[in-house]
């Protein structure tokens, strides 16, 4: 970024397209960052206004005006009220919806009160002729005092206008107020604004009302704004007046320069709503849509799924017989290498169920459900916004974590953040694909309906009962008050973008693979070092078992095998399976699951993986049983039994369903609530649940 | 259908005065969720979703 680049930043309500203008304006230049000490992603990326001038863009959250109700709101408010050289935009473009201008000006009115250069971008004008709408442009600008354009992002019409615009607007530097609050009491506004006269009336009355501080106010200043906020019933009429006050002036413009001929309208909402919001037809059509996204999200992914897993092991192989031997290549090809594709693995399922949810939020349905789904919700102590956090919660916990961001009510948010983790997510599936295959006869049930598939959907709904029970329980403990404010703006109905669409997947999915997929991958470099290193008896290990089968002329082989699980037992990480099988003895696992369930930690699946690496201890060998064999017979010795019978098979897929064994998402929880706390509470909350109910599956069922 | 009355102007929440409900609008019930709640509205060009706790606080006269 170059000093002479022009900063700009884009802001307007939801549902007006402002994500299309920026994917038309920026391209594939986009970066997603963060806001510094906040959770909400910052978007940016840069355009090329002219041949010699260049613009650094950053995307705001959508919001309905400057005063904030959620996290994602606040983002605007505290980047607006910026007074730093390098942050503070020099020039804001609004992007409004030409059907819903009245609207959307009252963003733009408190937008221009702050003084800064403001371009209004009046966009889906091709929609006009169809709404019977019609605007005086010339006008507009003139009772405006600024630049207005008319734009259709989708359509890329007007694109070129609009950098013009934030050029010519750059150039002349000037900013008027559309409103003057002191018209709602002098006396009381004179006394603001007197203050800090570097400061414009808006301002100091954002920072009164919004308890919002930039840094250039002094203590003595914030005292003096704070002594405004006693009369707090006095604050609140005042902001009252004034929305009432900005309708007004907005209304006085639009009369002179909006027309809508109602005759002329037409609208399919009316209709579609009918369909969408039904009694019985809604909830079957959101049924059915549920329906297709699981099927797509299992079918679709399985190729591309098994080709990435053949793909690693290939690459794996290639580096063992390609590298010199030595530890920097046994981190690669056991540490570092399947690390990478135990990430690159969900990509396929992650990006398929991100496709689905861009499409229903780009084309409106997803009001809808909200709408449906609210009452419901509520009864357990959620929001109808939690239903988009729970389905994504199937695919990865993570980004349903950080889709909880639009629900305003705090208590709401929290409880949905902490019973998305039940949700049976796609890290589970491998283990339950394997479990499954070992203890539940692959026959059918009811004449047709496989029994194993069958046990996979039961695991499901397990997850989902249990995510909505501890939501219920949390709703009665949790003591917290909030004033639960529910507004949904149902948007129009919209096909949806190709390119928003898929720039919407492709930043979602950079976002895992980035933050969870450094902790997964450092945590399975970690667990590689846990497992090929241990103390004394683990580097005697190979001396020792030699000494010890010496007389009983086994081959190179069978050696070789046994070496290395005695190795592993005697490793660091076998060491803490075994001090922790006690504890689990009763759940029905040995050490070996003991392992398991440690490096399950980076992530559930690495649960497999590591069976995998104790039972197929020489595997190269081709006359050896495949995994799952091995797995099966697989004997107790202090019972005789096999390990992985049904009471234990069982046990362990409860656990699996119930305890909380993802470091990333305790890491995201962090970070969204903001305290150890609350990611505390699910670590031992949800894993003592499952050791609870896998100690009582196994007891019973034994 | 029907009007929003000036005198619930202190009562009704400030997101839902910027977001178009202000005293003296037209209001439309559009349809009522299938469980009785929440209530889609719309008023002054905007279609709302509120629960009934909120849309309680907003009185309206009736026109016919």
């Amino acid at each position: 970024m170059s000093k002479k680049d022009i900063k700009v930043a884009l802001i307007g309500n939801p549902n007006t397209g402002k994500t299309s203008l920026f994917n038309q304006l920026t391209g594939l230049t986009q970066k997603v960052g963060n806001y510094p000490g906040v959770t909400v992603d910052k978007k940016q990326g840069s355009c090329k206004l002219s041949s010699t001038q260049n613009a650094i863009i950053t995307d705001l959250p959508g919001t309905y005006s400057i005063n904030p109700t959620s996290v994602d709101e606040s983002i605007v408010l505290k980047t607006l009220l910026k007074k730093d050289i390098k942050e503070s935009p020099d020039v804001i473009l609004v992007v409004a919806d030409v059907e819903n201008l009245k609207r959307n000006l009252l963003l733009f009115s408190q937008i221009k009160d702050l003084e800064i250069p403001t371009v209004l971008a009046i966009n889906m004008v091709d929609q006009m002729a169809r709404k019977g709408i019609s605007i005086d442009l010339t006008a507009l600008k003139e009772e405006l005092n600024t630049e207005v354009v008319l734009i259709s992002a989708r359509k890329n019409q007007g694109i070129e206008a609009v950098k013009a615009a934030i050029i010519k607007c750059h150039v002349a530097a000037k900013a008027t107020p559309m409103c003057d609050n002191k018209k709602i009491d002098p006396a009381y506004f004179e006394k603001l604004k007197a203050i800090n006269p570097n400061y414009t009336l808006y301002e100091l009355w954002l920072m009164v009302t919004q308890k919002n501080f930039p840094e250039g106010i002094s203590k003595q200043e914030k005292e003096q704004l704070l002594s405004f906020n006693k009369d707090v019933s006095k604050l609140k009429r005042y902001q009252h007046k004034e929305t009432i006050y900005r309708y007004q002036e907005i209304n006085k413009v639009l009369q002179k320069t909006y027309l809508v001929d109602k005759s002329k309208a037409k609208d399919v909402r009316a209709r579609l709503d009918k369909i969408f919001t039904h009694r019985i037809f809604g909830y079957f059509i959101f049924l059915l849509v549920l329906l297709l996204i699981f099927q797509a999200i299992f079918d679709w992914s399985s190729l591309p799924m098994d080709l990435i897993d053949t793909t690693f092991a290939e690459l794996s192989d290639f580096a063992r017989s390609n590298l010199p031997t030595g530890i920097l290549s046994d981190l690669i090809v056991e540490g570092i290498i399947p690390g990478i594709g135990g990430v690159i693995i969900f990509i396929p399922q992650i990006a398929i169920l991100f496709l689905f949810i861009a499409v229903l939020e780009e084309t409106g349905y997803m009001s809808r459900v909200v709408f449906l789904m609210d009452k419901i919700m509520r009864r357990f102590g959620m929001n109808g916004k939690s239903v988009i956090p729970l389905i994504s919660g199937t695919a990865c916990a993570i980004p349903a974590i950080m889709a909880t961001r639009t629900i305003s009510s705090w208590k709401e948010r929290l409880i949905t953040i902490l019973v998305v983790p039940f949700t049976t997510c796609s890290a589970r599936l491998p283990v339950y694909a394997i479990l499954i295959s070992l203890i539940i006869p692959d026959t059918k049930i009811f004449g047709f309906y496989n029994l194993q598939a069958f046990t996979l959907l039961m695991l499901y709904a397990l997850g989902f009962g249990t995510a909505i029970l501890a939501a219920y329980i949390l709703q009665k403990t949790l003591k917290i008050k909030t004033t639960s404010f529910f507004v949904v703006e149902m948007p129009n109905y919209k096909l949806p973008s190709v390119k928003n669409v898929l720039f919407d997947v492709l930043e979602k999915t950079k976002a895992f693979v980035l933050g969870a997929g450094k902790i997964i991958l450092a945590l399975s470099v970690v667990l590689w070092f846990l497992a090929s290193n241990g103390p004394e008896s683990y580097k005697n290990a190979a001396q020792n078992t030699i000494e010890k089968v010496a007389n009983k002329n086994l081959g190179v082989e069978e050696l070789q095998q046994k070496i290395a699980a005695v190795k592993l037992e005697n490793s660091y990480i076998g060491i803490m399976g075994k001090s922790i099988e006690p504890a689990i003895r009763p759940l029905g696992y040995d050490w070996k699951i003991g392992i398991a369930l440690i490096t399950s930690f980076a992530a559930r699946e690495v649960f497999v993986g590591t069976l995998a690496t104790i039972y197929s201890v020489g595997s190269d060998d081709e006359n050896t049983t495949t995994i799952k064999e091995k797995m099966r017979s697989e004997i107790n010795p202090a019972t005789g039994k096999k390990i992985f019978n049904f009471p234990a098979g069982m046990s362990l897929l409860v656990f699996y369903a119930f305890a909380m064994q993802c470091m990333a998402t305790l890491a995201i929880v962090k970070r969204e609530t903001k305290t150890w706390k609350w990611p505390l509470i699910q670590l031992f909350g949800m894993t003592g649940l499952a050791y609870v109910c896998s100690l009582i599956v196994f007891q019973i069922l034994k | 259908m029907g009007y929003i009355s000036e005198e619930s102007l202190d009562s009704i929440p400030l997101k839902l005065l910027e977001m178009g409900c202000l005293p003296g609008a037209e209001v439309q019930l559009v349809q009522i969720a299938p469980l009785k709640d929440p209530l889609y509205i719309c008023v002054n060009g905007s279609h709302l979703a509120i629960r009934k706790e909120t849309a309680s606080k907003i009185k309206i006269l009736k026109s016919e």
